[in-house]
């Protein structure tokens, strides 16, 4: 099939609970399986073995949870009586494990870049275990007040020292007892929530993370790749988001009833303190 | 019974690949136990990746939590870091679909595919909380049981499992169920009137009825305790698969493991007689599914995975009856989008069958496998693998030039009467099958990959005594030597001291319990792991019980020597393993028995059955009775004889 004819399909999904523990890969090849048996029209790539165009955004984690993981299906001109995309999120739920929602879907422009290059940073809420309650916002300042924050990890195999103060870009207590809210940007070198524990103090252990937004900026304003919630279906709380993103073409209604994810999931600005550089 | 998952929750954070313990295949379901049912916890001894595709389990699996009056849920060996988290947290061994503690279960139901595994069983039984011997064991503990292709040597496990399935267990698991819960429903019940009931039922061994006789440090006999039990356990055989279409909802999982696809058996049982083939022997007689079934259990089963890959399994796919129409009609099939390759695992080795590959296999042509087994037709006779040099030439070519860039032979090293040009036999022929291939293509790798020989139970080659470890690498050496000089051939080659620990596990009597048990307490789990294999632990263990390898592994028995199995029936008849053995040393080889008259080896005649074979004539091309004439192979012509009277 010609690139021209392919349709570019973007799909948001959340990820809680016992399958948590999958990882990225093993959550692609659920995506695999669940495309083939949806009878959507991927599209293959040609050559000596041809795979299905599907292309997933940043991987999460093994061990968190998600309000907002993204990948973008390439589909193949319609067939008649194609499922249409407003019911594409409950086809695909009831196809994936438990656990796995599909809370949108929607087509995307071809001219835009991919969602591993687009998202500059992401919002989590981690949960932080044995550090007591008196100590948590002083500590957090800490970190902030930091001009570097060294952690020791591993790449291609070797240790590295590196420098992962320039990716916090918020960081704060909330309501909620030993809870953090972060951003955290993805590049130039991506800032994961456990090298944050670093920072935090030796006894500083990470409980449950959550990633529960993914950002891409764009002329100073502030999107989600696709949003949770269409206009008007009352999330008020996700301002930026609201905003009519420039590339998405359709989009679907709040995700089918029955289906939601978990308590807790609530969307939160991330607060101002602590951003750098804005 | 309350659900373990917040405790093991805590401990996935720390140890590696977390979602081997979280469940939630597919396919997985979360039976409700009560008390009037019989909970079954299916047990697979190594780790998920590994024990999660296996279909015995996965089979009985569905036909128990069919079954009204039983339940089944799964759990899996824990890799060595889960295990210490577990210990340290005192969470005991847990199924994956509800996360119960063993103790919630009243049958723990080993799978056993491999011998090395055995020390992982201990492991199993001491991580679900039970007293480790059979025989302390009270009426409220849970039964530990057993099946598999390893089950024909039960002794070495004897000492730990309460009863031994031997042969097909889909019928068996449905009658331990009824008299289980019969026995529950009994008066005064105590463990002794459960053996004895469970031991009437047919292909059910109980190891405490038995006792082996011993003098001067050897076997000489095991029998029956007392006259209620039967000198010999015959294996139970399923007479028709199609009766059996399962699995129906094969499982799904959620991470990687091997074999990543969808499974369809598509026969049970193999006739060509290879002598040094455990699962050749003891699953006869031949019983293939009915093609309709095949296409059907291929079709439902990939809409419900939504795999893009099918494995039509058996010991020799394609040997079965019009496997080349099954498998156009499969690769053809509209609904599949031309995007379904099929695969066919144990190739035979000729350039017909590769043809039948090139026609399924239209896409990832990345590698081929072929077993010639034996390095010289000299060899290959001895073992019955009748494998001509044009018949490996001839598929390899075919291979090669039809787009493969890979070709991988395997090879058995330790043979018996194997000399030295038998082993540089296998670098000549994977020297010349890369000669071959560069005729096609620029780089192409030829892997030979070399095993060592275990002499297993109900075997022609049963008698014979396997290889010293230092033997084994001493022609491993030679090989490699040999292999350096040929352009494009790899070798690899399976460790020999495990090869030497699989014989004590595979050939001991009932005294290899206690060495088994003293690995274990060593910490040697995962012996079948190359990083976690410790040969000194085997040999420490053999010592102490004062065992050793050349007592166990590497001596020859003679005609009448009781064997550890003896008590223990395949269906085979001693004298026709006997005879076979003899032939081999003779170089006598035979013909696969599906075609041509029987050689009376018991299997057919014992269950008043024929082999189950859609085709009345053996399918066109490759060896070994199937029309190809074999005096023209090479320069010793072989000698068939049919044994039948």
């Amino acid at each position: 099939m010609p690139p021209e004819e392919r349709r570019r399909l973007r799909l948001r999904f959340s990820k809680a609970g016992k399958i948590r523990f999958t990882s990225h890969r093993d959550v692609a090849r659920m995506w695999e399986r669940a495309l083939r048996r949806s009878g959507l029209p991927v599209a293959y790539s040609q050559g000596f073995v041809p795979h299905p165009l599907i292309s997933f955004g940043l991987a999460l984690p093994t061990g968190c949870e998600s309000d907002g993981e993204y990948l973008d299906v390439r589909l193949g001109p319609a067939p008649a009586g194609e499922t249409p995309v407003a019911q594409i999120p409950a086809v695909l739920s009831a196809l994936l494990p438990d656990g796995i929602e599909v809370q949108a879907a929607a087509f995307v422009a071809e001219t835009e870049g991919s969602l591993q290059q687009e998202v500059a940073s992401c919002t989590w809420e981690l949960e932080v275990l044995s550090v007591p309650d008196g100590e948590m916002a002083e500590r957090v300042e800490r970190v902030l007040a930091a001009p570097v924050l060294t952690v020791r990890r591993e790449r291609k195999g070797r240790p590295t020292d590196d420098d992962v103060r320039p990716a916090i870009l918020a960081l704060s207590t909330t309501g909620s007892r030993g809870h953090l809210q972060a951003e955290l940007a993805t590049r130039p070198l991506g800032v994961r929530p456990g090298d944050l524990m670093t920072g935090l103090g030796t006894d500083a252990v990470l409980g449950m993370a959550r990633r529960t937004h993914q950002w891409i900026e764009r002329d100073g304003a502030r999107f989600e790749p696709l949003p949770r919630s269409g206009p008007g279906t009352g999330d008020g709380a996700q301002q930026d988001a609201r905003r009519d993103p420039p590339h998405v073409r359709d989009r679907n209604q709040r995700e089918p009833g029955g289906r939601q994810p978990s308590a807790g999931t609530t969307s939160r600005e991330p607060t101002a303190g602590g951003r750098r550089g804005s | 019974m309350e659900t373990l998952w917040p405790r093991i929750e805590q401990l996935l954070p720390k140890v590696a690949k977390p979602a081997r313990y979280i469940g939630g295949e597919q396919g997985a379901q979360a039976p409700e136990h009560g008390p009037d049912k019989v909970a079954w916890l299916l047990l697979y001894p190594d780790t998920y990746e590994i024990g999660l595709p296996n279909q015995g389990l996965q089979i009985l699996y569905e036909i128990l939590n069919e079954r009204a009056d039983a339940v089944a849920e799964r759990a899996y060996a824990p890799w060595v870091d889960m295990e210490a988290a577990m210990r340290a947290a005192g969470v005991p061994l847990f199924s994956v679909e509800q996360h119960l503690p063993a103790e919630a279960f009243d049958v723990l139901a080993f799978n056993l595919s491999a011998e090395l595994v055995y020390t992982n069983v201990v492991n199993l039984i001491d991580l679900a909380g039970l007293p480790l011997h059979s025989t302390e064991r009270s009426a409220d503990d849970a039964l530990v049981v057993a099946g598999g292709h390893c089950a024909f040597n039960p002794e070495p496990l004897a000492d730990f499992v309460d009863a031994f399935v031997l042969g097909d267990g889909e019928e068996v698991v449905g009658e331990m169920t009824e008299t289980i819960s019969a026995w529950r429903r009994s008066e005064g019940r105590d463990r002794d009137g459960l053996r004895r009931a469970l031991a009437e039922i047919e292909g059910v061994y109980v190891p405490a009825l038995y006792e082996p006789e011993y003098m001067d440090g050897r076997l000489m006999a095991t029998r029956p305790r007392d006259a209620g039990v039967p000198a010999e356990v015959e294996k139970r055989t399923v007479r028709d698969l199609a009766e059996w279409p399962y699995p129906r909802r094969p499982l799904v999982p959620l991470t990687e493991v091997v074999h990543d696809r969808l499974n369809v058996e598509v026969f049970r049982g193999c006739t060509r007689g290879c002598r040094f083939c455990q699962a050749g022997m003891i699953t006869r007689p031949v019983r293939e599914r009915p093609a309709a079934q095949v296409r059907e259990m291929v079709r439902s089963g990939l809409e419900w995975s939504g795999h893009d890959e099918v494995a039509l399994t058996s010991l020799s796919s394609a040997d079965f009856s019009g496997i080349e129409d099954t498998v156009r009609d499969i690769v053809n099939d509209p609904g599949h989008d031309g995007r379904v390759s099929v695969s066919l695992p144990s190739l035979r080795v000729d350039a017909f069958t590769v043809g039948t590959a090139a026609e399924i296999q239209k896409v990832r042509r990345t590698g081929l496998t072929f077993a010639p087994e034996g390095g010289t037709w000299r060899m290959r006779t001895i073992i019955n693998k009748l494998i001509t040099e044009e018949d490996l030439y001839g598929a390899v070519d075919a291979a090669f030039s039809q787009g493969w860039r890979r070709v991988k032979l395997y090879f058995l090293i330790g043979l018996p009467t194997e000399r030295d040009e038998d082993v540089l036999g296998i670098a000549e022929l994977g020297a010349r099958c890369a000669e071959i291939g560069r005729r096609y293509q620029k780089s192409v790798t030829v892997v030979a990959s070399v095993g060592g020989f275990v002499p297993k139970a109900h075997t022609p080659f049963q008698w014979y005594g396997m290889d010293t470890a230092a033997e084994l690498e001493r022609k491993v050496a030679l090989l490699r030597a040999e292999a350096k000089r040929a352009r494009g051939l790899t070798i690899r080659w399976h460790d020999p001291p495990a090869s030497v620990a699989e014989g004590l596990a595979s050939r001991g009597d009932r005294r290899m319990g206690a060495v088994i048990e003293r690995v274990w307490r060593a910490g040697g789990t995962f012996q079948e792991w190359s990083e976690r294999f410790d040969l000194s632990l085997w040999d420490q263990a053999l010592a102490a019980e004062g065992l050793s390898f050349d007592e166990v592994c590497h001596r020859d028995r003679d005609e009448h020597e009781a064997l550890p199995w003896d008590h223990i029936s395949a269906g085979l008849h001693r004298d026709f393993l006997w005879g076979d053995w003899q032939d081999a040393l003779a170089s006598v080889a035979v013909e696969d028995c599906r075609w041509t008259p029987c050689y009376d080896c018991g299997a057919c005649t014992g269950l008043g059955l024929e082999h189950v074979v859609a085709s009345a004539v053996p399918p066109a091309g490759g060896s070994q009775g199937t029309g190809q004439d074999l005096a023209q192979g090479d320069r010793i012509p072989v000698q068939l004889v049919s044994r039948a009277s």
